[in-house]
């Protein structure tokens, strides 16, 4: 085996989105030799893309709200199947998160006394997204990269992990390429930190970056870790339709938040014909209702801003009834609502997006909008208190992990989780790694075995990674996507089965001097196996909950509410399971009475 | 669906323009049709990006000479049948293709000054007015592109220049750390230091191209000029103020 370039830390952390740059200050301010890497340059991960903004319980704007609210709003948003102590941690912990960014340089609107402003989103009772216009994951990707670049941690970018490494049952480093010069580095480390983001890509519709692949995901199930709810994907309602190239990209919810409402093609406000019973004691059933709520908390809140996965249905039900728009999504309109200024105030980049993507002035006419493949709320089955996985010495936090969401996610509630459990997972890590004395073992055998196949790619094949991976994309929106029958995700199975096969047969061109082609044939054996197991998962999963809606088990079913779906790795293949929910205490209960 | 007709930089500094045909569609952007060519013809071509949506600032390249984002950069603002030139950023050494090597700029930040801000209010609260922090979001727009950088005489046309010469980028950074309604820093952490400041002639090239329409010479470096020029004079005029804030410290 050739020499390989070889360093050492006590915590690596794979990521440097929120979670993992918050992980990352955590373990080396806990006194870890900590290490650093991520796909992109740094301050480029998807983080940078959050609009909206960030959801914690302060109380600015509305004195009434306090944890306890967040927290139940976040278990009913999720369908009661989140990890409820990862939501009360969550909902406990996110203000002091908040408050801390601030300290690190973060400067959110301010209300008029000065404090942290906070705006509506759905399923929030309160107004409760700390904020920057909508740009707020750039204010928190810069705050925290600005931070962090001081802590004395070594960053390396654009270097992908394509393997975790055990010593045993333990995890032992990671093996992984620089992108630009097609060499390999390993990372031997006393403690691994997966904070990858996402898996939007597996998607042909997404508001995903090239980076969202699922590599965590799928480095995860490989070591046997244990995997939970990966039947949910969050379809965003508010994706850009036209024109076709910008299809997918995000509209935030700040849009509804701050005033818009949506409507179909004869300009009927339809979301109230979609009020669950769930959320009708909440909501408001008129028009006049609905926009007095902006104003004043007495009223009920407007069904415009249900949550995600309510919406997402509601505006496919439309378009499939023949009204929606002419490229095929429902209006999203703002304009004849409010004031010219405030839209550019309030909604900059969206204003800026429309007018050079789209040529489209969202401050005089609507926006045409339909769903988009936006999070997973499924990933790492972790514990609560330390992101610890199954697998000794991996701890998992942010959209890779699993649990805190339930079966749909909260608007805002993604940046809060990055922060409280990026923190939570840095300290828990460092702390293990502290109690090692000894650097793991790595093998020998394995590595010089993976640093082959890795080369494969370019040899012998015929088959164009590109459109292996369209042809994925396309198998998981028709028929893994919105709503899914039994029928149509066993012959997704079939498809990705013959993905993986002709993946064998995948040539690409070039050298191995920073080579996307290359790269895209590495994801592509992490994408399949997350689109395996989010298939394997929604055919487990026997009813319609949150995310995940099928047409051949309408509504929710009873002894399904009482379970995760758990997917592990094993010799023989994907295995799924069904795992009982852990159960809340009683004096938490007491918060879903009312 | 028409064709559009590229020029792309292919290969390290040894490469060449390579052309290409490209079938596009109404409402694709540069960074589409590079996707496009990269799926079908040319499937090692090297380009940055992540967002598609002028967040992230991965995209930057010259094109027809302006460096500009790729992913904002519509087709219908080109003449049908004109040859488009793709080009890596100039200013950074080349890598490949469209990829050039930024990791000058990441140096450079962590040269940079942290904010100190004063403790809190006794209830935990900071307090700042919209209007106090207004410019400050203006300089925290910034996506970190490096077109800027990339159009600055000062290092374009002398590297050499580097070594002392922080850039646009991070002028905008310290006027952030320097203009912070609560920021604690002694004058000598951000302008005083100077970060080659002095070699900008204020050409204004830089305000010019910036996606983000961060007003990097009026707003910035101008203002940062001024201040070193009276903590450079006036030293007990500089102490008082950060002493006790206010001022032109707004
Ligand atoms: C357009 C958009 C808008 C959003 N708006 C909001 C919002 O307003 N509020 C909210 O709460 N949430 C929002 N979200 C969701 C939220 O932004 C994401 O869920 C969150 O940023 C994920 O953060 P993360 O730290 O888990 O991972 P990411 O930010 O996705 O970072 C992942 C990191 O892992 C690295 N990585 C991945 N694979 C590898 C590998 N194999 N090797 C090495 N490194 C690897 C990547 O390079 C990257 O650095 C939005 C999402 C999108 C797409
Ligand atoms: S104004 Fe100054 S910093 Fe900007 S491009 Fe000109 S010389 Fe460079
Ligand atoms: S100041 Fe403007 S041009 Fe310069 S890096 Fe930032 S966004 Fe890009
Ligand atoms: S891809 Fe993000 S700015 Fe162009």
């Amino acid at each position: 085996m050739a020499e390989i370039e070889t360093h050492d830390y006590d915590v690596l952390v794979i990521g440097a989105g929120g979670a993992g740059l918050r992980a990352a200050v955590e373990a080396s301010a806990t006194g870890a030799r900590t290490g650093l890497v991520c796909k992109s340059l740094l301050g480029k991960a998807h983080t940078v893309m959050a609009e909206g903004g960030i959801a914690a319980a302060m109380g600015n704007v509305y004195s009434e709200d306090n944890w306890q609210v967040h927290f139940r709003d976040t278990m009913r948003g999720g369908k009661m199947l989140n990890n409820w102590r990862m939501a009360q941690l969550h909902a406990q912990e996110a203000p002091a998160r908040v408050m801390e960014l601030e300290e690190w340089g973060a400067l959110f609107d301010r209300t008029e006394d000065g404090r942290i402003l906070q705006r509506d989103f759905g399923g929030h009772r309160y107004a409760r997204l700390a904020h920057v216009g909508d740009r707020t994951g750039l204010e928190m990707i810069r705050t925290l990269q600005q931070h962090a670049v001081h802590r004395g941690m070594d960053v390396y970018q654009e270097v992908t992990v394509n393997r975790l490494l055990k010593d045993g049952d333990r995890i032992s480093g990671a093996l992984a390429y620089y992108r630009e010069s097609g060499r390999m580095v390993l990372f031997r480390a006393k403690a691994v930190i997966l904070a990858t983001g996402g898996l939007g890509k597996v998607f042909a519709i997404t508001s995903n970056s090239w980076e969202g692949t699922g590599d965590g995901h799928s480095l995860a199930m490989q070591a046997g870790a244990d995997m939970i709810d990966m039947e949910f994907v969050q379809f965003h309602p508010t994706g850009m339709v036209w024109p076709p190239s910008v299809r997918g990209i995000l509209v935030t919810e700040g849009v509804r938040g701050d005033g818009g409402t949506l409507k179909n093609a004869s300009g009927e406000r339809f979301m109230f014909n979609y009020i669950p019973s769930m959320f009708a004691a909440e909501t408001a059933d008129t028009e006049a209702e609905a926009d007095a709520w902006y104003e004043d908390r007495t009223k009920r809140r407007t069904p415009d801003l249900l949550p995600r996965d309510e919406v997402a249905r509601a505006i496919n039900s439309e378009v499939k009834a023949g009204r929606g728009t002419p490229h095929g999504g429902v209006y999203l309109d703002i304009a004849s609502r409010r004031s010219s200024e405030y839209i550019k105030r309030r909604l900059p980049s969206m204003y800026h997006q429309f007018m050079q993507l789209a040529g489209v002035d969202i401050t005089a006419g609507p926006m045409e909008v339909g769903p988009t493949a936006h999070y997973a709320m499924g990933g790492v089955k972790v514990d609560a208190e330390t992101a610890a996985t199954t697998v000794p010495g991996l701890y998992a936090a942010g959209e890779v992990a699993g649990g805190m969401h339930g079966s749909n996610r909260l608007g805002g509630n993604s940046l809060s989780d990055l922060v409280v459990f990026g923190r939570r997972a840095g300290e828990a890590a460092a702390q293990y790694a502290l109690g090692l004395s000894t650097l793991p073992s790595v093998s020998e055998g394995e590595i010089a075995e993976r640093s082959a196949a890795i080369l494969k790619p370019f040899d012998g094949g015929k088959e164009n990674p590109y459109t292996l991976h369209r042809e994925l994309q396309d198998a998981m929106q028709e028929e893994v996507g919105i709503i899914r029958t039994n029928s149509e995700m066993q012959s997704a199975l079939g498809k990705i089965d013959n993905l993986r096969e002709r993946l064998g047969h995948v040539q690409v061109e070039g050298n191995i001097q920073y080579n996307p082609g290359w790269h895209l044939a590495l994801d592509m054996e992490h994408m399949l196996l997350v689109a395996e197991a989010i298939t394997r998962a929604a055919v487990e999963r026997k009813e319609s909950r949150g995310g995940h809606t099928r047409d051949d088990f309408p509504g929710p079913n009873a002894d399904f509410g009482k379970v995760n779906v758990v997917v592990r790795h094993t010799a023989g293949g994907l295995g799924v399971t069904q795992e009982p929910l852990p159960q809340m205490p009683d004096e938490l209960k007491k918060l879903f009475e009312e | 669906m028409p064709n559009a007709h590229l020029k792309v930089w292919r290969g390290d500094t040894g490469g060449a323009y390579v052309d290409y045909d490209v079938e596009y569609e109404e409402g694709m952007v540069v960074l589409d049709v590079v996707h496009r060519l990269q799926a079908t013809q040319a499937g090692d071509l090297a380009v940055r990006w992540n967002c598609k949506a002028g967040k992230c600032g991965s995209c930057s390249a010259e094109i027809n000479g302006k460096p500009v984002l790729q992913c904002m950069t519509r087709m219908e603002t080109f003449i049908p049948g004109e040859t488009i030139t793709v080009a890596p950023l100039k200013t950074f050494p080349l890598i490949r293709d469209l990829v050039t090597d930024v990791s000058w700029n990441y140096r450079v930040a962590e040269t940079m000054p942290e904010l100190k801000l004063s403790a809190p209010d006794a209830d935990g609260h900071r307090r700042m007015a919209q209007i106090d922090i207004d410019r400050e979001q203006e300089f925290r727009k910034c996506i970190e592109c490096y077109i800027c950088q990339d159009v600055c005489h000062v290092i374009r046309d002398h590297p050499e220049n580097m070594e002392k010469f922080a850039g646009p980028r991070f002028f905008v950074q310290l006027a952030n750390v320097s203009m912070h309604p609560l920021d604690q820093n002694p004058a000598k952490a951000t302008v005083s230091h100077g970060f080659g400041l002095d070699y900008c002639n204020i050409t204004k090239c830089c305000t010019d191209v910036c996606p983000e329409g961060i007003h990097i010479t009026d707003n910035a470096i101008i203002p940062l000029k001024e201040r070193r020029v009276d903590e450079y004079y006036d030293p007990v005029k500089a102490l008082v103020r950060k002493v006790f804030g206010g001022g032109d410290k707004k």
